[in-house]
Formats: C-alpha cells, sequence, structure tokens
C-alpha cells in the first residue's frame, strides 16, 4: 500500500532533502492535467475518497476568486515508492498555461527539479506546451514524457510516443502511458517521480533563501506568497526580507498545502509551501524575488528575477463616463493579484476619461477586461491594442510610443518595433496557408520541422504588432481550429512604419490614430473612412473622414449633410408623445460623443474600434 | 380676469377610413349603430357631460377658442355641435371674439350645414384639401374631386365664414414636385387666409404603411421632400401668407388661435375619446373607443386613461420643442446660457436667422425649419 498514513509521513521542516521530489506538470488545456492532478490526490489519500469531487485544485480555483480560501498552487503528497519502500513527500507545482505568462512558467519552473509532459495520445502536443517543454529543458528538468487517456478508443499511443521520444530525446517505450480517468499507470507514474527527478540540492545551514513562484492576494488573509526554498530555513515569526525591494516582513504563518493550507514549524531546504506576511498588495511579494531572513539575510539572491514588462497596450474607457471613478478602484483592486498590470489615466478627445494599461499579452488584457466586466460590473470601450515603438526623429530625440497619440509629429528617422519568435504546430495540410499568412505580416521563416509524418513545427519572426492584431483568430480559421501559437519576444528590428490618423471634418479622432506599416497604410485609411461613413449618422452639415498620413490625405469619405429632421405635425395630443421621444434622445444623447461638432454614436466608436475579423464576419451575417 | 380654457371637441367618425390616417377615427360600420344620426344623437349627449365635469374641475373660466377635428364634424348634423357650443355658452364665458373653427371635408360639406354652423357662432373652416393632383389624393385614398375643394370654399364664404383654412399634404408616395407646385398653386387661388402643409408622415398601422412595406409604393426622398417645402414657403410668402408656425401660413388676422394655445402653453380640454387635455401642468387623455368613452361617462365614471404631471424639466423641454417652431421664436433669456452657446452655432451655419439673433432671439431660417427636431434634440440637457 503506497500511500502513507498523514501522521506518519515525513513532516514539513523535517524532511530530508533526499526524501522529497519537486515536479510540475507540462499539459495543453484540455489534455487532461487535472484529472491526473485528481488522482493523484486520491491515490495518496490526502483526499479521502467521501470528499473527493472531480478538478478538486481547480475547484479551489474559484473558490479562490470568490475569496473564501486560498488556491492550491502546490500541493504536499506523501508517497511510499513501490520500488524501494521508502517514504517520500512529492510536490505538485502548479503552472500556468499560457504564453502570455511565460515568466511566470519559468519561475514555476525553477522551482522544480523535473517535470511531467503531459500529452493527449489522441491529439498530441501542442504549441504551448512544446514551448513549455523547451523552458523546461532550459532550466535543466528532468523530463518525464506521459501519454495520458489511453482509455479512449482514438488514441494513438505509439504515434504519440514517437512524436514525444523525439521531442525529449528518449526511447519511445520510456513514455509512460496513463488514464487520469481510469487510475491506470498512475502509481508508476508516481513511482517514477521518485525513481528519475533528482531530490533537491541546498545548504540546509546556510542563509535562507526560497524562490517566489507564485504570488496571490486573497481578500480575508491578505497576499499568500508561495515558495520553494532553496538553501537554509524559515519559520514562523521570523522576520523576513525580499531581495528586489529590500522590504521587511513578519511571518505571520507559513505552511504546506495538503491540498488544504495546514501551518507548519516552518520550511526546510527543498521544501515547497506558504507564506503569509500581511502585506496587501502582490507587488511587495513578486514572482521570481528571493526570499530571505533579516537577520541573517543571503549575501546573492537566486537568479532570474526580472520585472514583468507590458508588451501591449490599450486604452480602457468606461462608457459611462460617471463610472471612471469605480473603473480606477476596480484597477487599484485587480492591481492587488496582478503584478503585471501597468496602467495611467489618459484623456482621449473622442472617448472621455479612462486609463491606458499595459498587458503582458492579448491574454492577458482579455483576462483583465473580462475581469473588470464582470467582477466590478463595467462596461468598457477598449481601444485597438498597439505595442511599444522606440521612435527616434530627425533631432535624434529618442521617444517611447505606447499610444499612437504620442507619435511625433515631426519628421521621424527610424520607429524600432518589438520583435517575437512564434512556433506554430499545425497538420501538415496548412503549411501552405500559414506560411501566406505569416507573409502578409510581415513574418520571417526561421525553420521547419517534422514532428512526425503530418504534424510541423513552423518558425517565424514576426513584428509583436502584427499579432496583437486578430493573427490568431485568423490563424484558426485559416487552420480550421488545428494549428497551435507560441511566441516570446526577442528584442527589437527597425519597421517602416507610419502613423495613420482620421479625421472627422478636420479633427483628429485619437481612438482611431493607428501605426502601421507603410504598405498598409492606404488599406487601414480605406477601412476605417468606409466603416466611419456607415456607422456616423447624417449631420446638419457635410462632414468629411478623411485618413492622413501627416498632412498627407490617403483616403476620403463624405457624409452628405441631412436634409430633414423635423415632423410635420405638433398639436394636442403630439406634444406628450413628441416629448416622450426627445426624452428618449436626451439619454440616447449621453451616449452621443462629439467630435468637434460632429455627433458620433458610442456604438459607432465600438464598432469601428472592433477588429477586422469581426467587422468581416458582421458583414457575413447581413 | 378668470382663467383661459380652450375647448378641442372629438368627432371620431368618419365615412372611411383615409390611406395615410392613424387618428382616432371610426366609420359607421365599425361602430355598428342603427344609423348615423342615433349615433351622433348619443354620442354628443356624452361630449355634453364630459363638458359639465370640465366645469366641475375648472370652475369658472373664460372660453377663447372651441375646435371641432376629428375625424369628420361635419358629418354630424349641425344641430349636434350647435348643442356643443350651447352647452360651453352655458357653463363658461365664451370670449367676445371667440375662436370657433369646424373642421370639414369638401365632399360631404353642405351649404345648409355651414349656414346653420355660422348661425351657432362657428367662425372658422378648416379643410382638408390635402392636394389638387388626382392620383396623389387616390394614393392618399381621399374621396375628393379636386373641384369640389373650390366648391365647397366657395360655400363657407357664402354661409359667412371670414376665417377659412386648408391642410395640404405632401411628399407622398408617386408626387413629382410639379404635382406639388401644382396644389401650392391651387389652394393660393382660394378664398382663404389660412393655408397648414404637412410633409406626409407614415404612422404605423396605417393601410400605407403596409403598401409601402410590400414594395407596392416607395417614399420620395427626404431630399425632394424638403425641396417641396421650400417651395411650398417661398410661393405662400410671396401671395401674403406669413409663416407663424412650421406648418401653418396665414394673412395678417387668420392665424389659427386654438392651435397657438397648444404652442404657448395655454389651458386646453379635450372632449371625447382619445383626446388630450392640459390644465395645471397635468395632461390626461381620454380612453380611446367611443363606445368605452361612452360607457364611462354614461355610468358617472371619468373617462380618463392616464395622465402624467408635468415636471419644470418637461415643461422646459416642451417650451423649447413648442416654440421653436414658431415665428415668435425663442428669446435668449429663456434660454441656459449653455444653449445659447451651442444655438449660436446654428446661426453660422445658416439655421437660426442672424437679424433676430442680434435682436437676442432664436428664430429658424427656412433650412433651419427643416432640421427643427434636430436643433432641438442639440439644445435640450
Amino acid at each position: 500500500m503506497p500511500a502513507i498514513p498523514l501522521n506518519k509521513a515525513p513532516q514539513p521542516a523535517a524532511t530530508n532533502p533526499e526524501q522529497i521530489r519537486n515536479f510540475c506538470i507540462i499539459a495543453h488545456i484540455d489534455h487532461g492535467k487535472s484529472t491526473l492532478a485528481d488522482r493523484m490526490l486520491g491515490i495518496t489519500e490526502v483526499v479521502e475518497a467521501r470528499n473527493m469531487r472531480a478538478q478538486y485544485l481547480d475547484r479551489m480555483d474559484i473558490e479562490r476568486e470568490r475569496g473564501i480560501t486560498i488556491k492550491s498552487q502546490a500541493v504536499r503528497l506523501p508517497w511510499r515508492s513501490g520500488i524501494d519502500g521508502k517514504d517520500y513527500i512529492l510536490n505538485m507545482i502548479d503552472t500556468p498555461g499560457h504564453v502570455d505568462f511565460t515568466y511566470e512558467v519559468s519561475r514555476s519552473l525553477a522551482a522544480c527539479e523535473g517535470a511531467i509532459l503531459l500529452v493527449d495520445c489522441a491529439q498530441g502536443i501542442e504549441a504551448q506546451t512544446l514551448a513549455n517543454l523547451y523552458l523546461a529543458m532550459e532550466n535543466d528538468l528532468t523530463i518525464i514524457p506521459v501519454l495520458n487517456k489511453i482509455d479512449l478508443p482514438a488514441a494513438q499511443p505509439e504515434k504519440f510516443a514517437l512524436e514525444l521520444s523525439k521531442l525529449v530525446g528518449c526511447k519511445p517505450e520510456d513514455c509512460l502511458k496513463v488514464s487520469g480517468k481510469t487510475g491506470a499507470g498512475v502509481e508508476e507514474l508516481l513511482d517514477q517521480i521518485v525513481a528519475q527527478i533528482p531530490a533537491p540540492k541546498g545548504k540546509p545551514d546556510g542563509p535562507a533563501r526560497a524562490l517566489i513562484f507564485d504570488s496571490v492576494y486573497d481578500t480575508y488573509r491578505g497576499v499568500v506568497t508561495y515558495v520553494r526554498v532553496v538553501d537554509g530555513s524559515l519559520s514562523p515569526r521570523e522576520q523576513i526580507q525580499m531581495f528586489s525591494t529590500g522590504v521587511k516582513h513578519e511571518l505571520l504563518d507559513i505552511g504546506v498545502i495538503s491540498p488544504e493550507p495546514v501551518s507548519s514549524k516552518g520550511l526546510g531546504v527543498g521544501e515547497v509551501g506558504y507564506l503569509i506576511t500581511g502585506v496587501k498588495d502582490v507587488r511587495l511579494s513578486r514572482v521570481g524575488d528571493t526570499v530571505t531572513t533579516f537577520h541573517k539575510p543571503a549575501k546573492d539572491a537566486l537568479s532570474g528575477y526580472k520585472d514583468p514588462k507590458p508588451m501591449v497596450f490599450s486604452g480602457l474607457y468606461p462608457i459611462d463616463g460617471d463610472e471612471y471613478p469605480m473603473l480606477r478602484d476596480a484597477l487599484d483592486k485587480l492591481q492587488l493579484n496582478d503584478a503585471a498590470l501597468v496602467y495611467e489615466p489618459e484623456t482621449s478627445a473622442a472617448l472621455g476619461f479612462g486609463f491606458r494599461c499595459g498587458f503582458l499579452g492579448l491574454l492577458h488584457m482579455e483576462i483583465v477586461r473580462e475581469r473588470l466586466e464582470r467582477e466590478f460590473n463595467l462596461t468598457l470601450i477598449s481601444t485597438a491594442p498597439n505595442v511599444v515603438y522606440s521612435v527616434t526623429t530627425e533631432g535624434g530625440q529618442d521617444i517611447v510610443v505606447t499610444n499612437p497619440s504620442e507619435y511625433p509629429n515631426g519628421k521621424v528617422e527610424k520607429v524600432m518595433e518589438p520583435i517575437v519568435r512564434a512556433t506554430i504546430l499545425s497538420p501538415t495540410d496548412f503549411i501552405g496557408t500559414i506560411m501566406e499568412l505569416c507573409q502578409q505580416r510581415r513574418g520571417t521563416l526561421n525553420g521547419m520541422d517534422y514532428l512526425s509524418e503530418d504534424r510541423v513545427e513552423i518558425r517565424y519572426t514576426l513584428p509583436l504588432a502584427e499579432i496583437v492584431f486578430d493573427f490568431f483568430d485568423q490563424l484558426k480559421s485559416r487552420t480550421k481550429g488545428y494549428a497551435s501559437l507560441d511566441y516570446e519576444p526577442i528584442g527589437e528590428a527597425e519597421g517602416d512604419l507610419v502613423k495613420v490618423d482620421i479625421l472627422l471634418q478636420g479633427e483628429t479622432v485619437d481612438a482611431f490614430s493607428s501605426i502601421v506599416h507603410r504598405e498598409k497604410a492606404y488599406a487601414y485609411g480605406v477601412m476605417m473612412t468606409t466603416k466611419l461613413r456607415e456607422l456616423i449618422p447624417r449631420q446638419q452639415f457635410e462632414v468629411p473622414i478623411q485618413a492622413a498620413i501627416g498632412a498627407k490625405i490617403i483616403a476620403r469619405e463624405n457624409i452628405r449633410a441631412i436634409r430633414k429632421d423635423v415632423l410635420a405635425k405638433c398639436y394636442g395630443g403630439d406634444i406628450t408623445r413628441k416629448r416622450k421621444l426627445l426624452e428618449k434622445q436626451k439619454e440616447g444623447k449621453k451616449r452621443m460623443k462629439m467630435v468637434g461638432r460632429v455627433e458620433v454614436p458610442q456604438e459607432a466608436f465600438i464598432a469601428a474600434l472592433s477588429t477586422n475579423a469581426d467587422a468581416e464576419s458582421g458583414k457575413a451575417k447581413k | 380676469m378668470s382663467r383661459r380654457l380652450s375647448f378641442y371637441i372629438h368627432i371620431p367618425y368618419c365615412i372611411k377610413r383615409c390611406g395615410y390616417c392613424d387618428f382616432n377615427t371610426y366609420t359607421p360600420a365599425e361602430l355598428q349603430g342603427p344609423d348615423l344620426e342615433s349615433v351622433s344623437k348619443n354620442y354628443i349627449s356624452a361630449v355634453l357631460k364630459e363638458i359639465e365635469l370640465a366645469q366641475k374641475t375648472v370652475g369658472a373660466a373664460e372660453v377663447p377658442s372651441i375646435f371641432f377635428g376629428g375625424g369628420t364634424p361635419s358629418l354630424m348634423p349641425a344641430a349636434e355641435l350647435a348643442r356643443v357650443i350651447q352647452e360651453i355658452r352655458d357653463r363658461f364665458e365664451l370670449s367676445p371674439d371667440i375662436e370657433i373653427t369646424i373642421e370639414v371635408n369638401p365632399d360631404s360639406v353642405s351649404l345648409d350645414f355651414l349656414e346653420k354652423m355660422r348661425q351657432a357662432g362657428a367662425n372658422r373652416i378648416s379643410m382638408g384639401m390635402q392636394s389638387a393632383v388626382p392620383h396623389v389624393l387616390k394614393v392618399l385614398d381621399r374621396t375628393h374631386n379636386p373641384e369640389n375643394v373650390s366648391t365647397a370654399v366657395e360655400k363657407a364664404r357664402k354661409a359667412g365664414f371670414e376665417h377659412v383654412s386648408v391642410d395640404l399634404i405632401y411628399g407622398a408616395p408617386g408626387e413629382s414636385v410639379s404635382d406639388w407646385q401644382q396644389s401650392v398653386t391651387s389652394a393660393l387661388q382660394l378664398p382663404i387666409d389660412h393655408i397648414s402643409a404637412y410633409a406626409l408622415i407614415i404612422e404605423k398601422g396605417t393601410k400605407l404603411a403596409a403598401q409601402i412595406s410590400r414594395g407596392e409604393v416607395q417614399m420620395p426622398p427626404d431630399e425632394e421632400t424638403a425641396e417641396k417645402y421650400l417651395i411650398a414657403d417661398s410661393a405662400f410668402e410671396a401671395a401674403g401668407f406669413n409663416w407663424y408656425e412650421l406648418s401653418n401660413w396665414s394673412k395678417p388676422g387668420g392665424q389659427c388661435r386654438h392651435n397657438i394655445a397648444y404652442w404657448n402653453g395655454s389651458m386646453w380640454w379635450g372632449v371625447g375619446p382619445g383626446a388630450h387635455s392640459y390644465f395645471d401642468n397635468r395632461r390626461w387623455w381620454n380612453v380611446k373607443h367611443p363606445a368605452t368613452y361612452q360607457q364611462k361617462i354614461n355610468a358617472g365614471e371619468s373617462p380618463v386613461q392616464s395622465e402624467e404631471i408635468l415636471s419644470e424639466e418637461n415643461l422646459a423641454d416642451e417650451y423649447l420643442m413648442l416654440q421653436i417652431r414658431r415665428r415668435e421664436g425663442i428669446p435668449h433669456r429663456n434660454l441656459k446660457d449653455s444653449q445659447v452657446s451651442r444655438a449660436a452655432e446654428y446661426v453660422d451655419s445658416g439655421h437660426l436667422d442672424q437679424a433676430e439673433w442680434t435682436a437676442q432671439k432664436l428664430v429658424l431660417t427656412q433650412q433651419g425649419r427643416l432640421i427643427a427636431d434636430r436643433i432641438v434634440r442639440d439644445l435640450v440637457l
């Protein structure tokens, strides 16, 4: 019986590092990670059978959102090896699953000595999984390739074992085959974790050093920080210090998650657990930072700490201007839990008061926006996302542009834009269409490798700006959903870029200005002027809509003046009806924005700011 | 001086419903009464009871105007309408210069009816001419021959009516600019002192609305309808008819004082089914169907279907919305500063009269009248 009764299991702060194994599971979103984790909780008996429920750890995530309990980021699993019969502690560390959070993933990986590469053996590996695998390999983690869902009729374990073995560099027969659903092979997997993954190494008597791999805000307990102790140990009531900020905190609580939080006498070398200091802001307890003790501080921080750097910017504006203070409060609250979110107040002539927000990437942006709308009940307009440009003027002045309105008006010497290395995994049938898309988006092909006979890895260098604008949607629709994408920033490159302004009756509408490649400026100008002509109602005067690069007009449309807007009759019975209509229009007027003298309904802004793809699919419906 | 209260008397009957009309009116067939005569008698009895109710509510008042509208008041026996005038005379004080208007249908009006009404005290006739062009009348579903209009106007003059007005409608499907010019010219040849000209409004639920939605007929473009307004306004002004409200023109002394009461916030009582009333910041309207109306009245119940109390803001909105349509215009002092500065842009764009603006007044130009509703929307708040 390989599970150990809890009271007999090695206790926190008193566990020999030799008995510890720290690992994470790298998997694509629906490849069965949660089900496998459930099975591990059940088999190791940290959750009693009668308390077991599906997606046990995920369920706690939702509870955490509601502020009831803390999330289970790292679960301590006692396990008696079926191979040598000895007792071990397995720490399963969760990793975020998305391209925007590569840095967070890298810190989770840095807290482990090994990783389970979990792949659905009916689907094969996906681009993000591959990217995380490479990241794990760079971190020198021991990789255990595992094929999941072998119980499925469509399973092709032999085919994907071959694919995995090529990627990991092992023999196909070394791939473990499990079913999270039935439990088949899971005990063997736990034994292999013990056998293959190295025990953590550290200096038990040295100054304490612990790596923060996650940091979560909890309404009741403040910030809960998840750490992996590398050297020394941490004890309750001790004063700790953060390396990056030098800020000192009292340890109010320290413990492990198993899978509920349990206070402990401390954490020793190689152990994984949580710290609570009473701070209220995750920015004071940052992922990647090193924790040490105040009375016996370590000299050097653990390597790899980086400040999160926003890559994508967008303006967020409340549709109802009265909601501006609510939006500010909501962003303040979100930032407590999201160290990567940055924002500053911004005023748009067209959209009013709002915030320019910086995000790690598109998904991060979507998450933040969705949370603002769902959790804080706000209705928002967001401007088209843009990346950060470094612009050098002819006068030699360098300007960082996070908003098209900051783009200099005078002559520009050069513009640098961020570029990324993108990896696309796809069935071979779609190679042509993917290459076509990447070429259109100014991509440079770096290479192509066949993962198997019918699956290919395509590598491109692309400007990030091309990806933030509906690239992912295009990729998915052109490959019937089969292709997957991952990308990482690799620096900057010079681009032939211009700013296109959209003018209504001679006035620039700041929300519609965009920095685009010179060859695409005309298309953007025509697209926007045509769209706006349809969206803006006729006014009492003619309204020219122009697209311009600097003073040069590149596209023009006209909204003809309205000739007649009056109801001829207004007698006794008409008066109430007419006034009620006027009251309705007054309400509607609050949703109108004035650009100079032109009345633009908010709907027109929203429709015009929605992406190309939306507009096209909207047309298709008509 | 006692309070003033105008009366609108609704006559909810027509021989036939016109294709564009959504007024609260019923044909004899729809009412299933024995004959028009007995229908009239019963209906007018109910009207008299509501006038009694008005007296109980308002108390003493001077009546500056009475307007019989519909429907087709000229379908009623003159004696019945005379009873109404008499009832008001008995219960209130009629102004010495009271204006009493009867709407008549040029097809069905007789000299006898007109003479009797003149004797009963009526002094103004409003006639539904609509158009002088047969194919336009046909689209509008009107029954009369264009020639009937001049005959009917002659009869009114002969009966001693010094104020005669005709209603015109422009912008009907199939009406060309020259058709409209012809209607305008015909109207100006009549011995009248007042013209109302309305752009056709397509009301939901009418026969014409259905024809348009089925694509059987097509509305002319707004540009053309706007042009027709300009044609009419210029022709009327040249003939000595001055505009005093967006859709109304008159010779000196020919303005309809009853309609002005609607626009200047005076008090009025609408008698009959579906009629609206306005008294002391309260506006209410009666139940719509004549049968329900009569039932309620005869049972001694209130015929009111619903009411609203007008707030300061409502009153301000209505003032702007109604007064801007008038030649009188709006003095700057009756507007907020922000509204005045907003309005200034319309002086520059030619929608407000420059000379009047200098004299601290907001008065619409021809072009301004065409977009009056837009300007009101812009100025409210």
